[in-house]
């Protein structure tokens, strides 16, 4: 976040309230992805204790959103930041959204692994998960890098991983539906896998969110429902 | 490069170059202003100006267009010029002996410091209003018909009650003091105050209005009103607007003109300079950062 220069208001306690919010913002962002990490451990190993803790965590995400809601609210009243501060602020309060529909996420890979966890083995399923899981973990991870390091190249290149991941989650799609012809007796589990890959699948959805307010903090642009090839031609 | 004053004098050039900070390098290297300054059939045009008090240059090749039925506001730290290059256009700075004003400025075409036009008429057409509210110790309706009177606006006394009338409800006054149009103009509000203020300068019917700082003296509730005010007066004239509350700017205006050191750094659109700057000194200047 340096190229912010956050450090460089006259008024120094607007520099501690930015940077208070982006540390926490970074926070949450990497208890999040933590989350979402052993959410899918537990699904993955069938470890349903780790799934039950994973849905227990949420709240802590849940609270660092309202907390970081309230200080941007507070410098928005207080401050009435504009330019780069202003798109800080409106990021920020777009990215712990999308942060808390991740956890969200995560808190129902969390559940469902408990289900599954007492469950027989359906063939393939853990393995088709996770492909789906690390694609989806690694954009993630990424999406996040590039909002802590104003990355907007990374952002782009990042988000365009998610045409990979609704492919990926397609042919999960298909092979779940072949399951349930082949076995209907199955069909309860194979609902919560389905839950599961829909849950990973959306994941990478609010990752791309997070690359695009990356590009409009840095860019000031909004690329929100623009083409990739539209916003490559022009960022990359 | 312009002429300057040292060119007419004959003396080497001599200017008065800004303390080096940590925007220096920026502001030296800018040699042209960000954004487009020219509208499409301005009200005003101004191209290259300079402005001297004796040695010392206060504006630096400043050109900007004012256009019809918009708010432009002009922004920057405290000494940037944007107060000195207001006052230029409508020669209030003629009162000033060591000023001298080079490079061009236009009103519909018509050249601002050329022989053909009239000071005096000139600022009937460009009329001010101040930081500082500032009646004459007339009546209400006196300091409203003044300008009218000397200029011969009114053939009989229904049409100048007809002007007064017309020119405070322009400014959202006339509800307020309808009662008591003879009494003083300075026993009223400072926010009333400085409506009347531009009722009198309506009441010339002029094309442009300069506000430089118009409601630094206000509460924010008289603030609101003139504010809202501009808003509608846009509709009927080119405002031009110096203000130090950015906040203001960009609530009032259409186009924002961002001055530094003497120089026009940035002209935009309000919502983008406000949002996305372009220029890092203006960016700087607007959220409060050192440079």
């Amino acid at each position: 976040m340096d190229k912010l220069h956050l450090d460089q208001h006259i008024s120094q306690r607007f520099n501690q309230e930015l940077e208070g919010i982006r540390n926490k913002v970074l926070k949450m962002g990497g208890l999040v992805e933590q989350q979402v990490g052993s959410g899918l451990t537990a699904l993955l190993e069938g470890d349903g204790d780790l799934g039950s803790l994973v849905a227990q965590n949420d709240f802590e995400v849940n609270a660092l959103e309202v907390e970081i809601d309230e200080e941007c609210l507070q410098v928005l009243a207080r401050r009435q930041p504009a330019a780069s501060d202003l798109r800080l602020i409106v990021a920020v309060i777009k990215v712990i959204t999308d942060l808390e529909r991740i956890g969200d996420e995560a808190e129902k890979l969390g559940r469902f692994s408990v289900d599954l966890a007492a469950s027989d083995e359906i063939p393939g399923y853990r393995r088709d998960l996770r492909h789906l899981g690390e694609l989806v973990r690694s954009m993630l991870g990424d999406a996040l890098d590039a909002f802590a390091r104003l990355d907007v190249d990374a952002a782009i290149r990042t988000a365009a991983r998610d045409e990979d991941v609704n492919r990926e989650y397609e042919t999960l799609e298909r092979l779940l539906a072949t399951h349930l012809v082949e076995d209907p007796r199955q069909v309860s589990k194979l609902f919560k896998i389905t839950w599961c890959a829909r849950a990973l699948e959306r994941i990478g959805d609010h990752s791309v969110n997070i690359c695009e307010y990356v590009v409009y903090l840095v860019k000031g642009r909004d690329i929100r429902h623009t083409s990739f090839d539209q916003i490559r031609s022009e960022f990359l | 490069m312009s002429t300057t004053a040292d060119d007419i004098l004959g003396r080497p050039r001599h200017l008065d170059r800004p303390v080096k900070d940590d925007a220096h390098d920026a502001f030296e290297s800018l040699t042209e202003t960000v954004g487009t300054v020219t509208v499409p059939n301005p009200k005003m045009r101004t191209e290259h100006v300079d402005v001297f008090y004796g040695t010392k240059q206060a504006i630096y090749d400043v050109s900007l267009d004012i256009a019809n039925n918009e708010v432009i506001a002009m922004i920057g730290p405290s000494g940037c010029g944007k107060s000195t290059f207001l006052r230029c256009l409508n020669r209030m700075n003629d009162t000033i002996p060591s000023c001298v004003v080079t490079g061009s400025m236009s009103l519909d075409g018509v050249d601002l410091y050329g022989e053909e036009l009239d000071p005096v008429l000139l600022r009937a057409r460009v009329g001010m209003v101040f930081q500082k509210p500032n009646p004459f110790a007339k009546s209400i309706y006196d300091n409203v018909a003044y300008g009218p009177r000397i200029h011969g606006l009114a053939a009989n006394r229904a049409e100048l009650d007809d002007i007064v009338v017309d020119s405070l409800k322009k400014a959202g006054l006339h509800d307020e003091v309808k009662d008591r149009l003879d009494a003083p103009g300075t026993s009223l509000s400072g926010g009333q105050q400085q409506r009347l203020c531009i009722a009198r300068s309506i009441a010339v019917d002029p094309e442009v209005i300069l506000m430089d700082e118009p409601c630094s003296a206000l509460d924010p509730i008289a603030t609101a009103r003139i504010e809202e005010l501009i808003d509608e007066l846009r509709r009927n004239y080119a405002i031009a607007i110096v203000t130090h509350s950015m906040q203001q700017a960009a609530r009032v205006s259409q186009r924002t003109a961002y001055f530094h050191l003497g120089k026009l750094v940035e002209v935009g659109d309000t919502r983008e300079v406000f949002t996305n700057p372009t220029h890092e000194l203006t960016e700087n200047y607007i959220t409060g950062r050192f440079g």
